[in-house]
């Protein structure tokens, strides 16, 4: 556990260090929160909002709404809609972290003195991943916390404030969005194992990005309903990719492969 | 320290290394010389439990390789071909990092002690990045040290430094040695092997020889003793060849050249019949073969040879 230890803090030490890592753990959890509280302010003081009907949301959203005034269900769709897009937070910050720490330690040819020491293929990952991970949920829960109280003073009515902050969100980010980084980091060290170049890491691994784009717009079609049950078998799903993908990565990352394969 | 038996290593069908077997004793250090490609590192990698053995047994320091590596790791040190270091932490962080892996008890102790050795207290805070490059050879080499192994191994030191950075990392090797620790030091620099090794094994995927430097050079060139004479010329080499136990005369210049089984027996005859049949002895030396000759002869095909004349 020690040595875990050890290496997080190695981790974030170096990591941190490189500007671009600082501004996306930065800028993109700033970014992403400060969007849905510029959207509520606007819907709600702009006052147009209440002559929004029920008709005019797509109709299955209407079901998410029980006993809310067609203002305030449009305003709960939109803000949620960007909520989803909350959801880059727990993908973007691990896999840019791990891309470079993990690349990097190839390429400052590192990494072979690294396996020389008594710390275990698992200890190694977990440090690394862990690494990745933390920072990743830290974000996003303190965003959402920012979001939330902001939403509790500017949103039209306490219906929506309080709908934004009941079990399906709170799942999504509590429990959703580090399944989520861990499936992130797995990628990312598999794809760091092939690749030479940090950003080339980063890059491939962004396309995890590819499914939640996908709910994202599927949702503004209105193909896709997203209720407690979704979430639930989102979260279930994620548990199984996560063991397999965890299962995988180890495997892939055996000392002798790492230093006679990884080129 | 180390003991190999047959160790053998194939990348798929490539073969690395093969039959190698050799031990090395406490308190030695041991010159591991071979050309590129030779598997030089795959052996040292072998030897400090990071990549497998095909076949063949190795101990390091009484752990059996293969099945006890986690002790392996804790009882080595290794200075890697390409020994990188983390260039934007502090050689202090540099190092405290490794102490904690590898669960120094006095972490800030010895990487105190380490950083004063280098003569690099006074920068500990400073990035690595900032250091010359025989001070991060030297860094690194200290990082292999922090857990005090009972076995150090160092792939190529000098290899990839100037002279005045490779020379201040020999100098750092020589410490080393004078404290009587194990070094298994894998080297391109025959000088650094001549000087620095206790024994030296030429190889190439396979052991070509082993045996103390001298005792390589004498084996392949007998001694041979050089007579400098005012008035060289044939006759002086018939005397010479004429004598017992003298066994090839050559004249370059005005030397004689002579190889002889016992020279601190034989000089002051062969000098006394030179004098006595006129010759004006100005010198009497013995010649020293560079290990570079005797590194040639082992590594080199016949052919190569052939180029080399
Ligand atoms: N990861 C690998 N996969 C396949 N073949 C390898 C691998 N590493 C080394 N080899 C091969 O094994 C042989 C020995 O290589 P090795 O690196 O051990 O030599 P070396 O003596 O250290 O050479 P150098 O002096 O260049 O460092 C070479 O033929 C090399 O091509
Ligand atoms: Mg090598």
């Amino acid at each position: 556990m020690r040595k875990i230890g050890v290496i997080i803090r190695k981790e974030w030490s170096e990591v941190f260090k490189n500007r671009f890592v600082l501004f996306t753990v930065a800028f993109l959890p700033l970014v992403l929160t400060a969007i849905p509280i510029i959207i509520l302010y606007s819907m709600s003081t702009s006052g147009d909002a209440g002559a929004i009907g029920l008709g005019d949301i797509p109709g299955n959203v209407n079901e998410l709404c029980p006993g809310m005034s067609g203002g305030e269900c449009s305003q709960y769709f939109l803000v949620s809609q960007f909520m989803l897009l909350f959801m880059m937070i727990p993908l973007m910050i691990p896999v840019t972290i791990a891309s470079y720490s993990i690349v990097g330690e190839k390429t400052t040819r590192t990494l072979e003195p690294l396996l020389a020491t008594p710390i275990s293929t698992i200890q190694l990952l977990a440090g690394k991943g862990l690494a990745a991970v933390i920072p990743a949920a830290l974000a996003s829960w303190g965003s959402f916390a920012i979001f939330s109280v902001a939403a509790h003073f500017i949103a039209s009515g306490p219906n929506v404030s309080a709908r934004l902050r009941d079990p399906l969100w709170l799942m999504a980010i509590f429990v959703v969005g580090p399944l989520m980084s861990i499936a992130a980091v797995c990628v990312a060290v598999m794809i760091s194992s092939r690749v030479n170049e940090p950003r080339a890491a980063e890059q491939l691994s962004m396309l995890l990005v590819i499914p939640l784009l996908a709910l994202f717009f599927g949702r503004i079609a209105g193909f896709v309903l997203i209720n407690e049950a979704l979430i639930m078998w989102m979260a279930v799903a994620l548990v199984l990719i996560d063991a397999g993908l965890i299962a995988l990565a180890i495997n892939l990352f055996q000392r002798d492969t790492i230093l006679t394969r990884w080129k | 320290m180390i003991v190999t038996e047959n160790l053998t290593k194939f990348y798929g069908s490539v073969k690395a290394v093969e039959g190698l077997t050799l031990r090395v004793e406490p308190g030695e250090v041991f010159g591991f010389l071979g050309p590129n490609a030779a598997g030089k590192t795959t052996t040292v990698r072998m030897l400090c439990a990071l990549i497998g053995i095909t076949s063949g047994h190795a101990s390091v320091a009484g752990y059996e390789v293969g099945k006890e590596d986690h002790q392996i790791r804790c009882n080595t040190g290794i200075l890697t071909e390409a020994p990188g270091l983390y260039d934007q932490l502090s050689a202090e962080r540099n190092l405290g990092i490794f102490a904690q892996l590898h669960e120094v008890e006095d972490v800030a102790g010895q990487v105190e002690r380490y950083l004063r050795m280098l003569g690099l207290w006074g920068r500990r805070n400073d990035p690595v990045g900032t250091f010359s490059k025989g001070m991060r050879q030297k860094l690194a080499i200290a990082r292999a040290l922090l857990h005090e192994p009972k076995v150090l191994f160092l792939d190529e030191p000098t290899s990839a430094l100037d002279p005045e950075a490779a020379r201040l990392v020999r100098t750092f090797i020589a410490d080393l040695k004078q404290e009587g620790r194990t070094i298994f030091m894998c080297t391109h620099n025959l000088d650094e092997a001549d000087r620095l090794c206790d024994r030296i094994a030429i190889f190439r995927t396979q052991l070509l020889a082993l045996d103390t430097p001298s005792a390589l050079r004498r084996k392949l060139y007998g001694r041979t003793s050089v007579f400098h004479l005012r008035n060289a010329g044939p006759k002086f080499v018939k005397i010479l060849q004429s004598t017992a136990n003298v066994h090839e005369v050559q004249m370059v210049d005005n030397k004689l050249l002579a190889t002889l089984d016992d020279p601190e027996k034989q000089n002051p005859e062969l000098v006394r019949s030179l004098v006595d049949a006129g010759a004006d002895v100005q010198f009497v030396g013995e010649l020293r073969r560079t290990l570079e000759d005797v590194y040639l002869r082992f590594v080199q095909s016949p052919a190569e040879q052939q180029e080399a004349h």
